[in-house]
């Protein structure tokens, strides 16, 4: 017996890509679904704190006390908000006003000029946002920082600092979360795709019983896989296509690396995916059942364990050995390096070899279950 | 007194058609369960693990003590000495380090001279957050180690910040991740079930059969909201007990306005929910549409990213976002024992919220219904 007959082939493949354009739930999640996506992590999700909202409170009425107040307020990282009382300050915090607050106290301005004496600055942030906290106390440290040097200067003293850290950003000169955040994030859309769209239609497929009036034409097993794989594939790698020119030429991600790299690592990734969801459906048969299994077995994952928003190496050790069964996490990778790095082969292989291994894994689990169904 | 008993036996109806099979059973407790376990340690952006790359020329002491303090500081646990500078590439470029330091040969010359020594740090740009973070931890320890220093040598600097953190002091990641936890759970709970319950009945047939019965529009929309409401209570007080007694989050606001606000959140999120479920024809359109809308309405409810770095504009979209309101009234009450003027500020957005969802929903209804 044949393995493939292209005639076949081909009509299985025209019906499922009707079937595509047919059913307006799957354009909706084929390009509606990216861009909105895109947009959200290009204007939504970002982490770099441009203006951070904090409180002063200045209870010296001295000169240098008025001028480091100046410094902070002139600083574009913040935005200085004045309280006329220490009370004031603590509802501003709880009521997220502000995330953090400086206080100048008393005395400030005599004890900063008495030589032996540290005149101390109080600097409180809200706790219970850690990551606005972090930036609050960084930022405030370093505008104290610079005031302190630029005094020092000032009255002719040496630096008063004896080392300092000079930082310096490689692969993403303006340090801009979203030209990593963007990359990442077509991660979750080719997951959506292909783990999410493709689990539903197969088990539609078992649901309204076509699957049998399929198994019981000639076609062979083979040909059934590939009629799903196909149109699919076509499908997420259309989607990509238009996600990398949407976050390129709309979103302004710079674009480093070629298209034969993101055709290698795209088509790999699109296949562990489609393997998922395929899986799933051939296991579930059930259309609710399949989706539930798919926003938690491909979704999720995708967004949680593939380390584009949280890094996978602040992760405990049981859940970093989960995430390297995860497909995604190899495609997050990839994709920041091509955007960022460009088509750098030495560190692409190694992904491309794990997108090689997981698409192998879960086609061919899908096949073992195909034959299972079919016998 | 009719009203009351048709109500409760269409109420009893769903409880049951929640409950009687195992895998609805199943899908109520399981993903709360996996998710209360896992995302505490996967959703953080706290920077743990990272491993430094360092390139020292320097020979003096300096230098040597200096990186002493950045490995004994707890916040990398792993230092790679590298000699060259293409092995300081390579260690950025495969991700085996988050940041190098690279100290030039004259380091300790210039400290002796009393000129300041220029350390460069080089970050990992593809991982922006992260590598200012791991930095600012490099910063501090160099803090206080050239405090140390200045107070060897007798010298006492003019002036310091010293810096605290309110409401969570250690900057303890779980007790910012359980009460966002709380309110994203209860999302997709009783979001999934109110977008399904209706369009279930209508795939299957039986939204005529209750069209027909003595119950109107109104009553179906109320029985359909109560257990999607109590769903949410339910996940939303296991996730709480979860947070207390397993993670050891200290509650230290009042639970009746915390409860309070979950109200009118829940009653805001049924109104979206049937109204999917009143525009979808089928179970995999409204599963989908219940898809389109949480995705975004997660991400953008301050709990991925903080809303104040959105543009202005979208910042003024997020107002109609039910979610965003009720991850601050959770993590206000839970961290910062939010007032009850603070809960009433953000009641009421879920109140105009609820209101026009459900009224929309009512419409469709009656349209559907005649």
């Amino acid at each position: 017996m044949n393995w493939i007959s292209w005639r076949r082939l081909r009509a299985l493949c025209w019906k499922e890509t009707l079937q595509i354009f047919r059913d307006p739930s799957s354009i909706l999640i084929a390009f509606f679904m990216p861009l909105l996506m895109l947009f959200i992590f290009g204007y939504g999700i970002n982490l770099d704190f441009s203006r951070l909202r904090v409180g002063l409170r200045i209870e010296d009425g001295g000169g240098e006390a008025a001028d480091f107040a100046a410094a902070l307020t002139g600083s574009r990282w913040l935005e200085v908000r004045s309280y006329d009382s220490r009370a004031a300050l603590e509802r501003a915090l709880v009521d997220c006003e502000i995330r953090g607050f400086v206080v100048i106290p008393e005395d400030f301005s005599r004890k900063v000029k008495q030589v032996g004496v540290t005149a101390p600055v109080q600097l409180v942030a809200d706790g219970s946002e850690p990551n606005i906290a972090q930036f609050v106390r960084s930022t405030v440290n370093g505008v104290w920082q610079t005031w302190q040097a630029h005094r020092a200067e000032d009255r002719g003293e040496k630096m008063s600092r004896e080392i300092a850290l000079e930082p310096r950003f490689w692969f993403n000169s303006s340090a801009e979360s979203r030209n990593f955040i963007i990359p990442g994030s077509i991660t979750v859309i080719m997951t959506v795709i292909g783990a999410l769209l493709t689990s539903l239609v197969v088990a539609r497929e078992w649901e309204r019983g076509t699957m049998e009036a399929l198994l019981a034409s000639p076609v062979t097993r083979t040909e059934l896989l590939l009629c799903k794989i196909l149109p699919y594939y076509g499908l997420g790698m259309v989607s990509l296509l238009l996600c990398v020119g949407v976050a390129h030429w709309v979103l302004r991600v710079p674009f480093r690396g070629t298209m034969p790299a993101l055709w290698v690592v795209g088509t790999f990734f699109l296949l562990s995916v489609l393997g998922i969801g395929l899986a799933i459906s051939t296991g579930m048969r059930n259309q609710f059942n399949a989706a539930q299994a798919a926003l938690n077995a491909a979704f999720l994952p995708a967004v949680m364990l593939s380390g584009f928003i949280y890094e996978i190496s602040s992760m405990p050790v049981f859940l970093r050995g989960v995430t390297h069964i995860i497909p995604a996490r190899y495609f997050v990778t990839s994709m920041q390096t091509i955007f960022q790095a460009g088509t750098d082969w030495s560190l692409l292989w190694p992904d491309i070899l794990m997108l090689a291994c997981t698409s192998f894994v879960f086609i061919g689990l899908t096949a073992k279950l195909t034959k299972r169904r079919m016998e | 007194m009719t009203f009351l008993s048709r109500i409760y036996s269409l109420v009893r109806k769903e409880f049951q058609s929640l409950f009687s099979t195992k895998s609805g059973r199943m899908l109520l407790v399981m993903p709360v369960i996996l998710q209360t376990a896992l995302f505490p340690f996967a959703a953080t952006l706290e920077v743990k693990n990272a491993s430094l790359a360092v390139f020292n020329e320097d020979r003096g002491r300096a230098s040597v003590e200096m990186m002493q303090r950045f490995a004994a500081s707890g916040a990398f646990n792993r230092i790679i000495p590298v000699w060259s500078p293409q092995e300081v590439r390579e260690s950025i470029g495969t991700r085996d380090a988050l940041l190098a330091v690279h100290i030039p040969a004259d380091f300790s010359r210039k400290i002796a001279n009393g000129e300041t020594s220029t350390v460069q740090v080089i970050l990992d740009g593809r991982r922006s957050n992260s590598s200012q973070i791991a930095f600012s931890y490099l910063q501090s320890v160099l803090d206080v180690y050239l405090k140390d220093r200045a107070g060897d040598a007798g010298r006492v600097v003019p002036s310091e910040i010293i810096s605290r953190n309110w409401f969570v002091p250690n900057l303890e990641y779980t007790y910012f991740i359980l009460p966002s936890l709380v309110a994203i759970i209860t999302t997709i709970g009783s979001l999934i079930v109110t977008a399904l319950s209706v369009s279930r009945e209508r795939e299957q047939g039986t939204f005529e059969q209750l069209l027909v019965s003595p119950l109107s529009p109104e009553m179906i929309m109320i029985g359909k909201a109560v257990p999607a409401v109590a769903v949410g209570f339910f996940q939303a007080t296991l996730i709480l007990l979860a947070a207390v007694w397993i993670y050891h989050v200290s509650f230290r606001g009042s639970l009746a306005l915390l409860y309070g606000g979950m109200f009118f959140y829940s009653l805001a999120l049924v109104g979206v929910g049937l109204f999917i479920s009143s525009v979808s024809k089928t179970q995999q359109q409204a599963f989908l549409g219940a898809f389109v809308f949480m995705v975004p309405a997660i991400l953008l409810s301050g709990y991925t990213a903080p809303v104040e770095n959105m543009p202005l504009w979208l910042q003024r979209v997020t107002w109609i976002n039910p979610v965003r309101h009720f991850v601050e009234i959770v993590k206000g009450v839970f961290l910062k024992d939010a007032s009850f003027g603070r809960v009433c500020s953000l009641v009421w957005p879920l109140i105009v919220i609820g209101f026009g969802t459900l009224t929309l929903a009512a419409l469709m209804f009656r349209r559907k219904a005649a």
